[in-house]
């Protein structure tokens, strides 16, 4: 029996649990997924939002505001790779100027201090690659890049240090109540019991509302395609270009990735199937459209991957946080779409008090653990990197050349709190296999290491996901097809 | 720091043959750095036949070709420093490396030679549509898999791309038990060599589907289907030509980039044309003292230039190690034009060339009896009768010194044209 | 007919009662049209198993060329084999092919 159980494990889901292991009581994740951040968390724009899109007055701009300072303070303890560059909102012509000049003032109501509006010559002196019809500019210094697997893992990792359970591939089936708690059923035959629910399930978190006969939540599922563009372009800009709304939809976005590249979308189109995340030539033809208006000398030949996320939209602007009004002690995180990265942190310590408020009994743990450490040779100075080499010379063993990741940092990715065992979890890791040759080079290395050191055949070695086998049988032995 | 008259990066058909020309042209401390544990870089998985006809008059595998200069560098000096990745090099001469036995450490050179090869376009280089499910390889990943580390990349496969690396990958899938769908190429000819079309596609029945590419990809987890289209002459999917492919691995062969990235950081300057750096008739980069030589400065079809390119880039080097540096003479450019895209050398200075120039270059369409112009100014210096030209397969033509010492301008045009005959 | 016998693959015309071969640029050339056109040969590629510490698989090659009929069965019979190092290039894997006289041999050098 748990105190308390979050379905879902993205980022959301991983930052409550981490807040919850603040106290002394009993938590559980169940992620229906094979690794953490698998929805949404893997696939968006990887923004940290300033805070002036969300209406005054709602949750979504108090949890904006203040996730955006929680992130920043959060990612520097984690050892989170963060950087706050600013963005911009780039008006075009008298509309988007009134529109910008909307936002300052929203952005000012909501409580952000320092934004400013740039003047045409300002815009073109700071950010030479803009569009030379660029008439202003809404400038919002805090607006950062985030890796945001890699907090999602870390606030994932936290709670597990400070006790909390995860269990992977339990998708749940149904939601029982029994007198004081509920029972929760797990497609793979488990159950787990529960004084309190917490919704985090992203897309899916109306059909797990359902299960308790609560239809307040209806998810919208809106996909968004991207463009990730090679590190030779990750320097084009050096601020989140964004632009202002057109009828058409929210504008396309060009950005630097924490990692150095060049990222570029969405597009917002509804799907049917929440799980759909293909690209579509169409989608993709309008992305880059839309970014050239924006950004005139974006190479595209450059591009090195093309991913889209599904959003969980809802009807409802505004996020859906608190108690269901039909069952006592469960309760929603729902229609965290965007800026619900941004907002994470923010809406754990929401909901944290939420449900101290309804009943829950929180007691503070005296030694909550709150760091992490991560090797990264990369970053390492000449002496650091030989005095690590010498303890363990497969520090020293280049794996990933494009992204100059190590054995070394791949074993270590593979063992530890939360470890990877997926060729893409080892990716999410360490970066390896990201970079320009998309692991033609170090996937058939990576496969081989992951198989060693799990002692695991090859052929049982995944790419992603359940069911994503990449090798199917043993040269020359004899079977055919 | 240690300090070597000769670094070079990469100990694949490149690196090998240069680092022995090196030696034999009197440089005698070489350090030659590979990333890999063995040396022959992409030779070792390239265990088909069809190597070494120019260079050793013989029908090599591709570990038979490596291993020929393997043990023509064993006989010399060179050190082989393996399992070494060079992260940086500065245009002071400087590596940066890395390595388990090793550490870190900087060495000092004076000339390097680059030659890093290449590496495989992926799909989001052509922006390829759909689903992201595992069962999609580049070709040579796909071919590293089967041949070195001996499992098969799936049952059922598509290859998308005609180039050699994806017809070889047709044969070796089929020999391994797999059965190959299709091969499609988006332009209306194939990028490949006629007889691996012959030996590997129609040897086994494969269909090629010329004028085609793959609009989608569909697969959740494991790719499931593959969704190909014949293209209109702008190469745009024509609507109502959809083929449905059962499938479950996709293999790209869809080009092959230089790998530059060292190079790009230390400064040197690269031609967008082959993505490789711009290089003297002796394979001098634009930096004074560094050469490079094979794929990495632009994609060959065969190994056998490779070596051939890599020696001049090897008896350059020693040249300049050993104080032979008048090689600030006055700079030809010479400029590609008409249907020839680029050349290799770009620029050339007469006096460093003692008997003659061979200059490759590729062609962007296909021509029967095919004339090859080297003009200065409206004059014609040189032409060359080619029976026929194709964008699939490298050209050359031999300047001799003769026709290109009186140049008067500072560069000089290569272009193709029809030989119409009456 | 399109030649294989080198990168250039010429188109070869082979005439059945003459025996004349036109379109070759080399003896090489003829002598594949002439065969080609009567008993087709390949030479074969493929891998065995080798039992070392650094590799897993050696590949081998037909020192001849062998009937293309044939080279499905051929590739087969290496499904049995495991070598065991030294090997060197030329070192004979697996003897008389299905009774055509070539054999598979190895065409890496394995010391250990």
């Amino acid at each position: 029996m748990y105190d308390v159980l979050i379905i879902g494990c993205g980022v959301v889901g991983a930052a409550v649990a981490r807040e919850f292991s603040k106290y002394n009581i009993s938590l559980a994740v169940l992620e229906a997924q094979n690794d953490v951040a698998m929805g949404q968390t893997k696939a968006n724009s990887a923004i940290i939002h300033a805070g002036y899109d969300p209406e005054t007055g709602t949750k979504m701009a108090k949890l904006n505001v203040f996730g955006n300072e929680l992130t920043a303070k959060l990612c520097k303890k984690l050892n989170v790779s963060f950087k706050r560059i600013g963005s911009l909102v780039v008006a075009f012509d008298e509309y988007d100027q009134m529109h910008v000049n909307n936002l300052f003032s929203r952005g000012s109501a909501n409580g952000i201090k320092d934004l400013e509006i740039w003047s045409r010559e300002k815009c073109l002196k700071e950010e030479p690659a803009l569009s030379n019809k660029v008439k202003c500019a809404l400038y919002a210094p805090s607006a950062g890049i985030i890796n945001p697997w890699e907090y999602a893992l870390a606030l994932a990792q936290t709670a597990v240090k400070n006790g909390a359970d995860i269990y992977f591939d339990s998708f749940v089936t149904s939601i029982k109540k029994e007198q004081e708690y509920f029972k929760v059923s797990v497609l793979n035959g488990s159950s787990y019991y529960a004084k309190y629910i917490i919704n985090a399930a992203g897309v899916h978190s109306d059909e797990i509302a359902s299960m308790v006969s609560d239809n307040a939540v209806k998810i919208v599922p809106t996909k968004g395609e991207y463009y990730l563009l090679d590190k030779s372009q990750g320097t084009l800009v050096n601020h989140i270009i964004f632009q202002c709304p057109t009828e058409k939809g929210k504008g396309v976005l060009v950005a630097p990735t924490i990692h150095g590249n060049l990222i570029v979308g969405p597009n917002a189109e509804y799907t049917k199937n929440k799980n759909d995340t293909s690209t579509s030539a169409s989608g993709l033809d309008y992305v880059a459209k839309m970014a050239l208006k924006s950004v005139p000398d974006i190479n595209f030949k450059d591009n090195i991957r093309n991913f889209s996320g599904v959003r969980a939209n809802t009807l409802d602007e505004d996020f859906i946080i608190g108690e269901s009004n039909t069952v006592k002690g469960f309760f929603n995180l729902a229609g965290i779409k965007s800026p619900g990265l941004t907002a994470a942190a923010a809406i754990a310590k929401e909901i944290v008090q939420i449900c101290s408020q309804s009943g829950v009994v929180l007691e503070r743990k005296d030694n909550f653990i709150n760091e992490r450490k991560v090797v990264s040779l990369k970053s390492l100075t000449a002496d650091e990197k030989n005095k690590l080499i010498s303890s363990d010379p497969k520090f020293g063993r280049v794996i990933c050349r494009c992204e100059t990741v190590t054995e070394g940092e791949i074993i270590a990715a593979l063992s530890g709190v939360l470890p990877a065992h997926t060729v893409d979890g080892v990716k999410r890791r360490t970066n390896a296999g990201m970079g320009r040759c998309q692991g033609g080079f170090c996937s058939s290395r990576i496969v081989e290491i992951i198989s060693s050191q799990l002692g695991i055949d090859p052929c049982e070695v995944l790419q992603d996901a359940q069911g994503s086998v990449i090798l199917t049988k043993r040269t020359k032995s004899g079977d055919t097809v | 720091m240690r300090h070597y008259q000769l670094a070079i990066i990469g100990a694949g058909p490149a690196g090998l043959a240069a680092a022995v020309k090196a030696y034999e042209n009197g440089v005698k401390k070489i350090l030659v750095i590979e990333r890999d544990k063995i040396l022959g870089g992409i030779l070792n998985q390239c265990i088909h036949n069809g190597f070494g006809l120019h260079r050793f008059k013989q029908e090599l595998t591709g570990p038979e070709y490596a291993d020929r200069y393997i043990k023509m560098l064993n006989e010399t000096s060179a050190e082989i420093q393996t399992d070494t990745m060079v992260l940086n090099i500065t245009k002071e001469r400087i590596l940066s490396v890395i390595s388990p036995l090793r550490g870190f450490e900087n060495i000092k050179a004076d000339a390097v030679i680059l030659a890093m090869g290449c590496r495989e376009r992926t799909r989001g280089a052509i922006r390829i549509p759909g689903s992201r499910p595992s069962g999609i390889f580049t070709a040579g990943t796909a071919q590293r898999y089967i041949n070195i580390d001996g499992y098969m990349v799936g049952r059922r496969a598509v290859i998308l791309g005609s180039g050699d690396i994806g017809l070889i990958m047709a044969r070796r899938m089929t020999l391994e038990g797999a059965k190959v769908l299709a091969c499609i190429e988006v332009m209306p000819y194939s990028s490949g060599l006629n007889r691996n079309i012959v030996q590997c596609l129609n040897d086994f029945d494969i269909p090629l589907y010329l004028s085609h590419t793959v609009i989608d990809i569909k697969g959740a987890n494991r790719l499931e289907k593959v969704i190909a289209a014949k293209v209109d002459e702008n190469r745009r999917p024509i609507k109502g030509t959809e083929m449905e492919f059962d499938c479950d691995t996709l293999l790209l062969s869809i080009g092959l980039i230089p790998e530059n990235e060292l190079t790009r950081a230390c400064g040197i300057q690269i031609d967008f044309r082959t993505n490789g750096a711009y290089v003297y008739e002796n394979m001098q980069t634009s930096c004074e003292g560094i050469f490079a030589c094979g794929n990495v400065v632009h994609v060959h079809d065969l190994v056998d230039y490779v070596s051939e390119e890599s020696e001049k880039a090897g008896e350059a080097a020693a040249k300049y190690i050993l104080g032979d540096k008048t090689l600030n003479n006055k700079t030809i450019e010479i400029d590609a034009q008409g249907a020839v895209t680029y050349t290799v050398p770009q620029r050339m200075r007469c006096e460093n060339i003692d008997k003659n120039l061979k200059v490759f270059f590729r062609v962007n369409k296909s021509i029967d009896k095919a004339k090859i112009i080297v003009s200065d100014y409206q004059k014609d210096i040189a032409s060359f009768k080619k029976q026929y030209v194709v964008p699939g397969e490298m050209q050359n033509i031999i300047l001799a010194k003769n026709q290109i010492e009186n140049i008067r301008g500072d560069y000089i045009t290569i272009r193709a044209e029809e030989i119409i005959s009456e | 007919m399109i030649c294989i016998c080198c990168p250039k693959g010429c188109h070869l015309v082979y005439d059945e009662k003459s025996g004349n071969v036109s379109g070759n640029s080399c003896a090489m050339g003829a002598r594949y049209a002439a065969a080609e056109a009567v008993d087709p040969k390949r030479v074969v590629t493929s891998t065995v198993r080798i039992n070392s510490s650094t590799a897993v698989m050696l590949p081998v090659k037909t020192n001849f060329a062998i009937p293309k009929h044939m080279v499905m069965k051929a590739v087969e019979l290496l499904n049995d084999i495991e070598v065991q190092p030294p090997v060197f290039i030329g070192d004979v894997v697996y003897k008389n092919i299905l009774g055509t006289g070539a054999d598979f041999v190895c065409t890496k050098t394995v010391n250990e």
